[in-house]
């Protein structure tokens, strides 16, 4: 068996112990920018990036104060306050997995608070905007860094409430608000399951704390109770991370702007289903359990499904969605697959948070230059225009698709080489999904910067100012090297053991291996169909009416259409049926009882339009000399 | 012997009395003495509130007179954590209420134009006002049961008035049939109050002294029956409650939130006080169909709530949902559900209060209730839209709010408690949090369907909230957030109550001391 994480040792003083500044400053700059409003529109969006900035060196000082002790003394837990008296305290764990986290959130985050100042340049709410966005980087902090599932769960939907409010921050439009609307129903389906799955830790462990379970849970340990609490759990994960069955919100989710899009709906919120997994791992998720194949199969399934989706979009941020759906996945199934496999997936999680965050940003430099145009049949050779954003997004590209040596190609690789060992049938479906990505982000990019140009008369397109590109380049750096540095010589699996556990032998990373080829084989493969139908041949302006499988793609595989007859039209009419039986049967029934005891529904009628108040002024009264009476019978 | 909770309660009274004797014509300095009269109380609970000893004696600021000497009946008076939280309650939303009405006693405007007159004066309705908070005071803090049950009629009064004669167009009809409801409830009770007083046959109305009194279960069946239902109503649980989204929405804003806010939690208060610890046994008897009843009102007002096309109404019918909560904590015997309870009560308070009087603002811009003749708000009133947002949060229990905390806790401690062998509660609480997922739909399309989208034509004129509207929001906000995330300092004066609540129905306390060893 795996070896036992790490014990969590108190700690006060120095930067971890005041860890809690990293929720701090994005929280009270939320606060400031929300509660002073339009007095701090001149200078709001500044304040935003300052806080995120602070919150981040935070982040920083408090991995190296870690680093600072031995490997078994990682992970350090800061009281914070009593929270429910009897229940729960509020309190911090900073370890090797929250601070993977904590710095990718501050890090990816800062970066695109700066890029949001050009972004949302011309948007006379922009301060608003970052007044969520800082919102947003607080609660997902307490999300990682909470040492407990209540307060995990506070951020967790804090999480929601801001990708709420950003997916319809242009809430005019009704496209926005009903997004906005679905995302949070949607995930409230997967809260349900973390609720359920807390009343049951509480109520078998009587604890909330990952302390508390660690002391009470043997690794490896499974029965009937904590297969369904790591089943609710994956629930909750589902409805975060757009997983299979819960998926439909992301793709909507793309109304909001595009660096949303880019820091919640791709590098850090969608991936927190991801560490509730991980995070859980050891308790209920151990290696080869129930729960844990479950973790694995949804990844799958949801990678392929997300794979598909992208194939078919002509909006490049959905495209991108579909994109975003599928790398979750890989996370999922890495996750899924024990100790092996979580430093691969937080692994892919980073680089996917860079590279994905670059393309992301990059697509709303497009946009930018675009007239905010979405559709890439309506794009076509715009590297020329636009050289950095082509040459950024191209390392992304480059980095998803697992080419050699940059980022992708170590952290997904491990994860498929890692599946087929486990669970060779899944890890297969992950090698013909990263086939598939060779196809649509190769599509992506030759729509969108290669061949003719397919754009209207007044577009203009040019390349975005300094305070965009400035972190594109420097998303890009990270999607080139961040990979291989965190994955050769084990330096992630290691750093993350004493948290997540120690696989029993470590894994070495083969270059020629057969799972790997073949990866590398079908990426070749799809990139160069691509080249066929879209590189070579001119692209259609207009959408060709498509087979039916790509119809079938294009309808999101029809998640929506099963959600609508399974769930929306049956619950439309069971509320319609109940205001029915409201108004009409119980009320209809006491109005008739009433008229009845009062000898006719004339009186009934009196009642209701003239005589009311006298009739219920005789009532009180009868009321009052009722009880006169029993209190003088009483006496005699 | 205390005379602080005497003062708190003729406080209000006397400013009633001051306001009512004004000069005709002079509404603003009405407005302005309720609103002083008001502050004034709640400085003096919180006073009262400094000087309680959590986890001292239970009933402290006790005050005893003699009233109706040949019954034994006492103007008794005395407040535990429980009833000590709803107080406090009480008097932090009068004032906001007092703010809140400056203009609702003017007369109903409706979408036409034209204006619904009120019956009575601007100052009545001042006057009416704190007359209310007095009763809503002593109802928390009478000891003596009788006191209890004068009091619990009483309030019908002023809020009848309230309704009937400043309300919407169909103020009478809502009126009455709240009124109607009330009575028949009032009535059992009244009798199950004096069978108490006979059966027990100890010549006194005195809770603390009636506690074990009575020891037949049959005795106990009926007489628990009748303060049962009368509290049911008045929650109101499933399916006595019909009156509530008539009356809810036909009151002015301001009186519905005390309606909803206040006087309903009376309901859910006697069934903690009353109905658990004089018969304790019937209520472990009853306890599965209450929570059966409890758990269709949590999901089948969430239900109704979706299908409503009147906010006011809206709003009442998620407080039949929220009060299902209320009641399966108070049933569920464990501590964690029951502590969970009282305190949903009090933010229950809070959270609906916002909702209906920013719901209540909205509507005086426009004069329609319906959420079909809104649309765009957000645009045009981006702050009214905030405060609105937030207040509908805490309708869906959005954690980081206070009502995450009581619903949490409600439904955990539900899950766990092992008072009736586990099934059966552990089913109720898995049902009941499919409302977290109702909850968000009933909200979020309210929202969508008023703040978003594009401003529909009459929404285009309409103004911000003005600063007293701020000051009226902002408050309930602060407390909403606040106890959100520190809900210690009510936690830790309910608790001890609530333990000694259990320990008089005699259901082993333990649970909350043995789990909490665990982290």
């Amino acid at each position: 068996m795996e070896s036992q994480i790490a014990e969590i040792v108190q700690h006060t003083g120095g930067v971890i112990g005041n860890a809690w500044l990293m929720i701090a400053f994005p929280l009270v700059g939320a606060f400031i920018l929300l509660v002073f409003n339009r007095f701090t529109d001149r200078w709001g969006h500044l304040l935003g990036v300052a806080m995120s900035l602070a919150s981040f060196v935070v982040a920083v000082l408090a991995f190296f104060e870690l680093l600072g002790f031995g490997e078994e003394e990682r992970r350090r837990a800061v009281h914070l306050y009593e929270f429910i008296p009897g229940m729960v305290d509020m309190g911090l764990l900073i370890d090797p997995l929250s601070i993977c986290f904590a710095l990718l959130i501050t890090g990816v985050g800062s970066l695109i608070h700066i890029y949001s100042i050009g972004y949302m340049a011309h948007d006379e709410h922009r301060r608003r905007f970052f007044s969520y966005l800082n919102l947003f980087v607080a609660a997902m902090l307490l999300l990682v860094l909470a040492d407990n599932y209540v307060g995990l769960f506070i951020g967790w939907e804090g999480v929601g409430l801001a990708s709420y409010l950003l997916i319809g921050f242009w809430q005019f439009k009704p496209s926005a608000a009903t997004a906005a609307k679905k995302a949070f129903v949607v995930n409230r389906v997967g809260d349900f399951g973390l609720l359920v799955g807390m009343f049951i830790i509480w109520t078998t462990f009587g604890t909330l704390t990952f302390q508390g379970l660690g002391e009470q849970i043997t690794p490896g340990q499974t029965n009937g109770t904590m297969l369904a609490i790591g089943l609710l759990l994956l629930l909750g994960a589902c409805g975060k991370s757009a997983q299979l069955p819960l998926q439909s919100w992301l793709l909507d989710a793309m109304e909001g702007p595009t660096p949303v899009s880019a820091l919640i709906h791709a590098a850090t919120m969608v991936t927190a289903g991801v560490y509730l997994v991980v995070r859980s791992g050891a308790f209920f998720f151990p290696e080869g359990s129930g729960a844990a194949l479950a973790v694995a199969i949804v990844g799958a399934a949801t990678l392929l499904a997300g794979a598909i989706i992208g194939c078919a979009k002509d909006d490049i941020k959905k495209g991108l969605a579909g994109s975003t759906m599928s790398q979750i996945g890989y996370m999922m199934l890495g996750a899924g697959l024990g100790p092996a496999g979580y430093a691969f997936a937080i692994g892919h999680l980073i680089t996917h948070g860079f590279f994905k965050a670059d393309m992301f940003l990059g697509a709303g430099s497009v946009m930018h230059g675009m007239n905010d145009e979405v559709d890439m049949r309506k794009y076509g050779g715009l590297r020329k225009y636009m050289p950095i954003t082509f040459a950024t997004f191209f390392i992304g590209y480059l980095a998803i698709i697992g080419f050699p040596l940059l980022s992708g190609y170590f952290t997904k690789d491990g994860i498929i080489e890692t599946a087929v060992h486990h669970q060779p049938v899944l890890g297969w479906l992950a090698v013909l999904g990263a086939g598939i990505t060779g196809f649509y982000m190769s599509r992506m990019i030759f729509m969108t910067f290669f061949g003719e140009k397919r754009w209207a008369d007044d577009a203009h397109p040019h390349e975005s100012p300094a305070v965009m590109t400035v972190p594109l380049m420097i998303l890009s750096l990270g999607s080139i090297v961040l990979g291989g540095y965190l994955i050769l010589s084990n330096r992630l699996l290691l750093f993350l053991a004493p948290a997540v556990g120690r696989p029993e032998a470590l894994p070495e990373f083969h270059f020629t291996s057969t799972p790997g080829l073949a990866t590398l084989a079908l990426v070749a493969v799809g990139a160069i169909i691509a080249w066929m139908k879209y590189g070579r041949v001119e692209v259609p302006s207009v959408q060709p009416r498509g087979s039916f499988l790509t119809t079938f793609a294009r309808r999101d595989l029809y998640g929506d259409a099963l959600n609508e007859s399974l769930f929306m039209r049956p619950g439309q009419w069971l509320t319609r049926i109940a205001v029915f039986f409201d108004n009409r049967g119980i009320d209809g029934l006491v109005n008739g009882l009433a008229a009845g005891i009062g000898g006719s529904s004339g009186r009934l009628r009196r009642l209701q339009t003239g005589f009311a108040r006298t009739y219920a002024l005789s009532i009180f009264i009868g009321a009052a000399l009722l009880t006169g009476a029993l209190l003088l019978v009483g006496n005699i | 012997m205390s005379p602080w909770l005497p003062i708190l309660m003729a406080v209000p009274v006397v400013g009633a009395i001051v306001v009512a004797l004004l000069p005709k014509g002079s509404d603003k300095l009405a407005k302005q003495v309720a609103l002083l009269f008001s502050l004034l109380t709640l400085v003096l609970t919180g006073v009262v509130a400094a000087g309680f000893k959590p986890g001292g004696e239970r009933f402290q600021f006790k005050a005893e007179f003699d009233w109706i000497p040949s019954f034994g009946v006492k103007f008794g008076v005395g407040v535990d954590g429980v009833a000590l939280v709803l107080i406090a309650l009480s008097v932090v939303l009068v004032p906001i209420v007092v703010l809140a009405s400056w203009h609702d006693a003017d007369g109903v405007k409706t979408a036409d134009g034209t204006l619904i007159t009120p019956k009575r004066s601007v100052k009545t309705y001042f006057s009416l006002l704190l007359v209310l908070e007095t009763m809503m005071i002593g109802v928390f803090a009478a000891t003596d049961i009788f006191l209890f049950y004068v009091f619990f009629e009483a309030m019908l009064i002023p809020m009848y008035f309230m309704i009937g004669s400043y309300g919407g167009a169909q103020r009478s009809y809502a009126a009455v049939k709240f009124l109607l409801y009330s009575l028949f409830g009032g009535l059992l009770m009244l009798v199950a109050v004096i069978g108490l007083y006979y059966v027990a046959g100890k010549q006194t109305f005195m809770f603390p002294e009636l506690v074990g009194a009575i020891q037949d279960p049959a005795m106990q069946k009926w007489l628990f029956g009748g303060f049962f239902i009368a509290f049911a109503i008045k929650a109101p649980l499933w399916p006595v409650h019909t009156w509530l989204p008539d009356a809810a929405a036909q009151a002015p804003a301001g009186a519905a939130v005390l309606l909803v806010g206040v006087l309903d939690k009376v309901g859910t208060f006697g069934m903690l006080r009353f109905c658990l610890e004089l018969f304790p046994d019937a209520a472990k008897a009853f306890t599965m169909p209450i929570i059966v009843l409890a758990v269709i009102s949590i999901v089948y007002g969430a239900i109704v709530a979706i299908g409503q096309t009147d906010m006011k109404r809206l709003i009442a019918y998620t407080s039949i949902s929220h009060f299902g909560f209320i009641v399966m904590g108070v049933f569920a015997m464990s501590s964690v559900a029951q502590s969970g309870a009282a305190l949903y009560m009090v933010n229950h308070g809070f959270a609906t209060g916002a909702l209906f009087l920013a719901a209540g603002f909205l509507i005086a811009r426009r004069g329609s209730p319906f959420i079909g003749d809104y649309g765009g708000v957000q645009k045009v009133a981006p702050l009214l839209a905030g405060f609105f947002l937030v207040a509908g949060l805490a309708g869906l229990s959005l954690p980081g709010l206070s009502s995450f905390v009581s619903e949490f806790m409600v439904m955990i401690g539900t899950y766990s408690s092992q008072a009736h062998g586990s099934g059966a509660l552990t089913v109720a609480a898995i049902v009941s949090a499919v409302a977290v997922i109702l909850a968000a739909v009933y909200i979020l399309w309210m929202v969508q369907r008023t703040m978003n989208g594009p401003t529909a034509e009459p929404v285009k004129a309409f103004k911000d909230l003005n600063a007293r509207e701020v000051w009226v929001l902002a408050p309930l906000v602060a407390l909403i957030i606040g106890f959100g995330f520190f809900p210690k300092p009510l936690l830790d004066v309910i608790n001890p109550s609530v333990q000694q609540t259990l320990t008089n129905v005699q259901v082993p306390t333990s649970t909350i001391a043995e789990k909490g060893t665990g982290q």
